[in-house]
């Protein structure tokens, strides 16, 4: 296509934090970048191009380019979003803030360490299965009804993008809280016939302030997840669940005397 | 011992974690959900003045009993406004455990809530904002009302919100308590997925326009009401401290029955 003033796109600014915590000489500042917009133009596609023209140190994350791998969070004029999946046209004013998520710990520029925090929500929440079942590999699985299969596979969509917890109010507040993302999971084994887990187990791992009983039901992760997993709904019944495990009484007292 | 090494461990004895934690859960539901739903009859029974005074006045007597007892006793409204300040207390004590208690979470929070400009995180720093100005404000009409329980009337009352100038509280708590509690309300049925159905996303979609219906159905209710103690506030505030005295035969039968069922 000829380079003609009509084929010319509006000029896009960036306004994009530059930071290299790892720097002691570095201080976190906004740099302005004007970028002439193209046609489908991602957010991916500009960062790509303004570190091919002007910034070439600029630190971003991205793998799949396909909003599959759920590295490229970053927060988009104050909301998470995946940058390969946010069109620079559905911004009319042509201005775009890009931040990295907070709660998460920043390499530098806009790229971010998720995979640190998500290790940590992954442990705490026990996420493989747990079975006392011996697996025999020379037989052929259990069977599971599809829709039970279905049920699981539906939240085992989540990509661990982060944006649940950059979009969650109480996980920024409280870094400990283990954000929709975990409950998420915890709801996702929960369904899974192969998981053995009872609701007093899954009690011991979130059943605390930090855990479902600290979710403020802000849905901020309802909201803003990319991938449409229905968190409201799965976090409350969780909660139901949760709330209604029976009280052991604490066990009884183990006192060795003489 | 087992209470002390909990405290110390933050495990139970037979290693479990404490159902503490579920228990508040459901206690800052519950206090929430009952004085949300008292807050709607309390209304209502405010807005009776919207009638006439009349009404008003056969209301008040029905609170003080007159429907059991031959003569009123305002110890029944000083009991049942204790009970709810009573849990007015414990609601307020469970919910601050939300709140930002340092800077930095505070920081966070308004930044944040700024930035990502979304509806029902908005909807909590109203509800945080209201909550925190009860603390003072609902404790101060409780208590004069817990204290002054006799003194509740179409005279009374406007007297109170008129010559004893507590129209501006009472215009604060209008706005406090039906925003907050609309929206607690609302949130109630989120957290819990109380009102999710089949499709809890249309679900929620409903929910958001009743929960602003009924935001403005009770503001506008409130505001009528006030006004209306206002009016009979000023035309009455010469003949401050008289009591009313009802014009037509409305609580008589109440009364007569009240005797005959005590005979």
């Amino acid at each position: 296509m000829p380079d003609t003033a009509q084929n010319k796109g509006r000029m896009l600014t960036f306004e994009i934090l530059q930071y290299n915590p790892s720097d002691p000489q570095s201080k976190p500042h906004m740099v302005t970048y004007h970028l002439e917009e193209t046609l489908g133009m991602t957010l991916f596609v500009a960062l790509n191009m303004i570190r091919e023209k002007f910034e070439p140190d600029l630190a971003f994350d991205f793998v799949c380019r396909a909003g599959i791998c759920g590295s490229c969070g970053m927060m988009v004029n104050g909301k998470p979003l995946l940058a390969c999946r946010t069109l620079t046209k559905n911004y009319p004013d042509g201005v775009l803030r890009l931040m990295p998520m907070p709660s998460f710990k920043l390499i530098k520029d806009l790229s971010v360490v998720t995979g640190q925090w998500m290790d940590g929500m992954s442990k705490r929440v026990e996420s493989w299965i747990h079975s006392k079942e011996e697996v025999d590999l020379t037989k052929l699985e259990k069977r599971i009804e599809p829709e039970v299969a279905d049920a699981t596979f539906e939240l085992d969509r989540c990509i661990e993008c982060g944006i649940c917890v950059s979009s969650c109010a109480t996980a920024l507040m409280r870094p400990d809280f283990v954000g929709a993302v975990g409950l998420n999971r915890v709801a996702r084994f929960d369904v899974d016939p192969h998981d053995e887990r009872t609701a007093e187990d899954f009690y011991e791992l979130v059943g605390d302030d930090s855990g479902i009983f600290g979710c403020m039901t802000l849905l901020g992760c309802e909201d803003n997840c990319p991938k449409n997993l229905p968190l409201q709904e799965k976090i409350a019944y969780m909660r139901r669940k949760l709330a209604n495990v029976k009280d052991t009484g604490g066990g009884l007292e183990i006192r060795v005397e003489g | 011992m087992a209470s002390i090494i909990e405290g110390y461990l933050g495990k139970r004895v037979d290693g479990t974690k404490s159902r503490m934690p579920a228990r508040l859960d459901r206690w800052q539901s519950a206090s929430g959900l009952f004085l949300g739903l008292f807050m709607w009859g309390h209304m209502l029974f405010v807005s009776s003045i919207l009638i006439s005074k009349d009404f008003m006045y056969t209301v008040t007597k029905m609170f003080e009993g007159s429907f059991l007892f031959a003569h009123p006793h305002p110890i029944i409204v000083t009991l049942s406004i204790t009970f709810v300040f009573a849990i007015f207390i414990i609601h307020a004590g469970l919910a601050m455990r939300k709140f930002p208690y340092k800077w930095k979470e505070y920081k966070m929070l308004k930044t944040h809530a700024f930035a990502l400009k979304h509806e029902d995180t908005n909807l909590w720093m109203i509800q945080a904002f209201t909550g925190f100005m009860m603390f003072f404000i609902g404790s101060v009409h409780l208590y004069i009302l817990m204290s002054n329980a006799d003194k509740i009337g179409p005279f009374a009352s406007s007297d109170r919100v008129w010559s004893d100038g507590m129209w501006p509280l009472y215009l604060l708590l209008l706005f406090a308590v039906e925003l907050h509690g609309s929206i607690g309300l609302y949130r109630l049925c989120m957290k819990w997925g109380w009102c999710n159905g089949t499709d809890a996303r249309a679900a929620r979609k409903r929910l958001k326009k009743v929960k602003w219906a009924i935001t403005a159905f009770f503001l506008t209710l409130g505001l009528l009401t006030l006004a209306a103690y206002v009016k009979i506030g000023m035309e009455h505030r010469n003949d401050y401290g008289q009591r009313y005295q009802p014009t037509t035969a409305m609580t008589a039968p109440l009364h007569l029955s009240a005797q005959e069922v005590l005979s």
